[in-house]
């Protein structure tokens, strides 16, 4: 039993001469039902190994935009699949399903930038230094879309970038990549760098997090994707690996049809 | 206000591969052993089993295992001329976090330095003369020798279980292995891994040109070994997720598949995850350190008094910490006086891409330390006389990661994005190959780590400010050494090839290694290292530092294998020398 293996003494704290070993319980308390917990925990006597104690992704459920608008998830999708055209073999990063991998992204704890160092001053520096914006990167995505539409609609006789011919959506961001087109009250290079990032990370990533549709992208390249033993194959040497790729959470056509 | 325990013999600041090696030893010894976390533990049924391991988005895009920033950061400028600020997200190195340290997430490839790293200034200076070094250059002998390390190396490497060739037994050189490695006193603990495609090709190259490629030594292992602690880790199976990531097959040697198993069950060692050490304290003296403050995760103060303190987190932290607790003479780069902060140092990597039409790499069957190198151009290997720089670095065809977010590489000139981008990328990933070096990275007056004036972390503490960029020297060596490596990948048949050596200004943003190094270096002279040969504070007789923190400047190779060793010659100090006498082991 975990509790045991972790030494807890179970006995409740007293006011006065309170041990070590209670005083440590008081901090502990809580953590012995996960190895994992965010809680200090007292290793003592045995390994911490609670049943069940593993931390598997959540996949993504499709369904309705849950950080993008309406408006904004149509120009993410105009522009993930400029940046990642469809072409004969292989679909373009809208059917790939960038745009609802950015969306759960930013819903989620990369959105809200959990975990970096967001205490000011905010200086810029040199590019060595690193990006300063005290903005999160769902806050740059809100920014950087309204700025995009608004410049849009003004250069473009009243269109939105989803509207634009293909031409077109290429030249602005080719524009934005170069810095020669600025956003009004948005860094244009930064959010452009910032869209591109996210864009392959949603194409490349497993398909558990949104993108990668079928793991398009890995059949595109060649990659087999999560398999785990390559034992058989290192010393056959500029061969096609045979099998087909499989995701975190294994392939389509390993789910149980029902009935 | 902190409460106080009650006290025990040794606490131990970081439970990664020092913490764990130092526990295990003392332990053995007898002694009550209390290691402190500021991670959580980690382990591979909970953390990276094989069901979910192979998630390049999570543990690599995201740094999964890794410190946040906005736990503790650093700040960084180039030179003392500009302002630092915080590093908000990691770039260039991955500060580790929890149970097992950067041994859970390293590459595992596992070189030990040679003879001559160890008497650096004193090999250099007689070969070349003292004015063939830049007056700025701090480098120093370490005070301990090779020889003397050998049987530490031996312990590390068999307690990992490492897979390799040796080149020297004894100091009989021996074919299949590096030539220009010190002497072994024994072959290693498994064979080398086996080789894909492109290491295969790399050596069939270097050979032709008279090279002597060798199997790199690899932490993840070619068979299944039991090492002397009774703990078995099993054979790789060559998946391609090490670096950033936790190994979900027992087979990368890490302290949960060497050592903890063996180590949780002493009755006199315990071990408390989440907590953070605040400082180091002292006596009224400044001589003698009482134990440490620590926070738990409730917020909850904790003072822990012990007679022995051993400083084992990583490299950067252990500077941090000794500034924080005003433990000897800060750094300061103008008059070159104090010795915390000093002679901080990195590595300078560098690599050629290559591109071929007719050969398919299949990138991702990989291992973080398998791959063919070549040790001609490391160190003083050969003679630098006529190149007008210092140091140098192995070569190799090192196949780590076919990953597709970091080795979908494209030709200069191909778009970032658009149809060519990807029609690019799908041509490509399966026929270029990524050949590297790995080069040394010497130390300078104005490359140092102080307390920065300006930002803090969430307890108000201040952070640690790292001022850093490479000088005319390493970046000379590594066009020295990459186009040398560049005349080995010519030789394997690429349409087209791209050198690519270190080049400008040390940049933060970009991952480089985790191989930062010095600040608290150790040497014979305590007006110019901060622990002498034995990893024992000048100042602090029962403080010892364990890490690349005690590397006076960084060798061409990686640093595990001499950081391995070094914990061990520093627990056979504190076991053989300090218990019996406790007090300085070597008179200032």
């Amino acid at each position: 039993m975990v509790a045991e293996e972790i030494r807890l003494a179970a006995k409740s704290p007293s006011a006065a001469g309170v041990s070590r070993r209670e005083l440590l319980l008081t901090t502990a308390i809580t953590l012995i039902f996960s190895a994992t917990s965010a809680w200090a925990l007292d290793v003592k006597g045995s390994l911490p190994w609670p049943p069940n104690a593993g931390t598997p992704p959540t996949p993504v459920q499709p369904g309705p935009w849950v950080y993008f608008t309406a408006e904004e998830a149509t120009a993410i999708e105009a522009l993930v699949d400029r940046l990642i055209p469809p072409d004969p073999q292989t679909p373009g990063g809208k059917d790939a399903g960038c745009a609802v991998f950015i969306d759960r992204q930013l819903a989620g704890a990369y959105g809200k930038a959990e975990g970096l160092y967001m205490r000011g001053p905010f200086v810029d520096g040199t590019p060595q230094q690193g990006d300063q914006s005290p903005l999160t990167p769902a806050a740059r995505y809100r920014q950087g879309l309204a700025a995009l539409d608004k410049y849009c609609r003004a250069t473009y006789a009243g269109k939105s970038f989803a509207e634009l011919a293909d031409n077109d959506k290429d030249k602005l961001l080719s524009g934005l990549e170069k810095g020669d087109v600025g956003l009004e009250g948005a860094n244009a290079r930064g959010f452009f760098e910032l869209l591109l990032q996210n864009t392959q990370e949603g194409f490349f990533a497993d398909p558990v997090y949104g993108g990668n549709r079928n793991m398009l992208a890995w059949k595109m390249i060649g990659y087999p994707g999560a398999r785990y033993d390559y034992r058989d194959w290192v010393e056959r040497h500029n061969e096609h690996y045979p099998l087909p790729p499989v995701s975190i959470g294994g392939r389509p056509d390993w789910v149980r049809k029902a009935g | 206000m902190a409460r106080k325990l009650p006290a025990t013999d040794v606490v131990i600041v970081g439970l990664g591969w020092t913490g764990a090696i130092l526990a295990h030893e003392l332990t053995a010894s007898g002694l009550n052993v209390v290691a402190i976390e500021r991670g959580p533990w980690r382990d591979t049924a909970s953390d990276f089993p094989p069901a979910y391991a192979q998630d390049e988005l999570r543990y690599h895009i995201r740094h999964d295992l890794f410190l946040r920033p906005a736990q503790v950061t650093m700040t960084f400028r180039n030179n003392v001329s500009q302002t630092a600020l915080p590093i908000r997200s990691w770039g260039s190195f991955m500060p580790p976090n929890g149970v097992g340290g950067g041994g859970v997430h390293w590459n595992a490839e596992t070189w030990r330095f040679q003879p001559s790293d160890f008497q650096l200034k004193t090999h250099l200076t007689q070969r070349y003369g003292e004015k063939f070094l830049p007056a700025d250059m701090t480098i120093q002998d370490w005070g301990v020798s090779y020889d003397e390390l050998e049987p530490c190396y031996d312990k590390f490497e068999y307690l990992c279980g490492t897979s390799g060739k040796a080149g020297n037994l004894k100091g009989q050189i021996q074919a299949g292995g590096n030539p220009f490695e010190g002497f072994r006193s024994r072959e290693y603990p498994t064979p080398p891994q086996k080789q894909p495609y492109g290491p295969t090709l790399f050596a069939q190259a270097a050979t032709e040109m008279g090279y002597k490629p060798f199997p790199q030594p690899s932490g993840n292992l070619s068979q299944a070994y039991t090492n002397p602690l009774g703990v078995t880790l099993g054979p790789c199976t060559y998946c391609g997720f090490c670096e950033w990531f936790g190994c979900g097959n027992y087979s990368k040697a890490s302290p949960q598949t060497t050592i903890l198993p063996v180590l949780v069950r002493r009755p006199n060692f315990e071990a408390r995850t989440q907590c953070e050490v605040l400082k180091i304290n002292l006596d009224k003296s400044g001589k003698r350190a009482t134990g440490v403050t620590y926070i738990d995760s409730s917020g909850n103060e904790w003072e822990q008094p012990a007679d022995l303190v051993l400083l084992c987190a990583f490299q950067l932290f252990n500077v941090h910490l000794l500034l924080l607790s005003g433990i000897g003479k800060p750094y300061d780069p103008g008059s070159g006086a104090g010795v915390i902060g000093r002679n901080y140092s990195y590595q300078v990597t560098s690599s050629v891409d290559a591109y071929f039409d007719d050969k398919i790499f299949n990138p991702f069957i990989a291992s973080g330390a398998i791959g063919m190198c070549i040790d001609e151009f490391n160190g003083d290997n050969f003679d630098h006389g006529p190149h007008g720089f210092v140091g140098g670095g192995y070569l190799g065809a090192v196949q780590t990661n076919g990953r597709p977010l970091q080795s979908t590489r494209v030709p200069k000139g191909t778009p970032r994005w658009g149809l060519e981008w990807k029609q690019a990328v799908a041509k490509n990933y399966l026929r270029s190959y990524q050949a590297v070096t790995h080069g040394s990275c010497y130390s300078y007056r104005d490359a140092y780590c102080d307390l920065d004036p300006t930002y803090t972390d969430r307890f108000g503490r201040k952070l640690m400010r790292i001022t850093f960029d490479f000088h005319e020297n390493e970046l000379k060596m590594s066009q020295y050494i990459t186009d040398r490596l560049a005349e080995v990948v010519q030789k394997m048949g690429p349409r087209h090839f791209e050198k690519k050596p270190r080049a400008g200004h040390y940049d933060i943003t970009v991952y480089q290694t985790t191989h930062t190094c010095g600040g608290a270096i150790m040497g014979t002279d305590p007006k110019s290292s901060a622990l002498n040969r034995y990893l024992q504070s000048w100042d602090v007789p029962n403080l010892f530092v364990m890490g690349a923190t005690a590397f006076p400047q960084n060798a061409g190779y990686n640093p595990t294998d001499t950081v391995g060793a070094l914990a061990y010659w520093g627990a056979d100090a504190i076991v053989n020398q300090y218990l019996k006498s406790p007090g300085p082991l070597v008179q200032a």
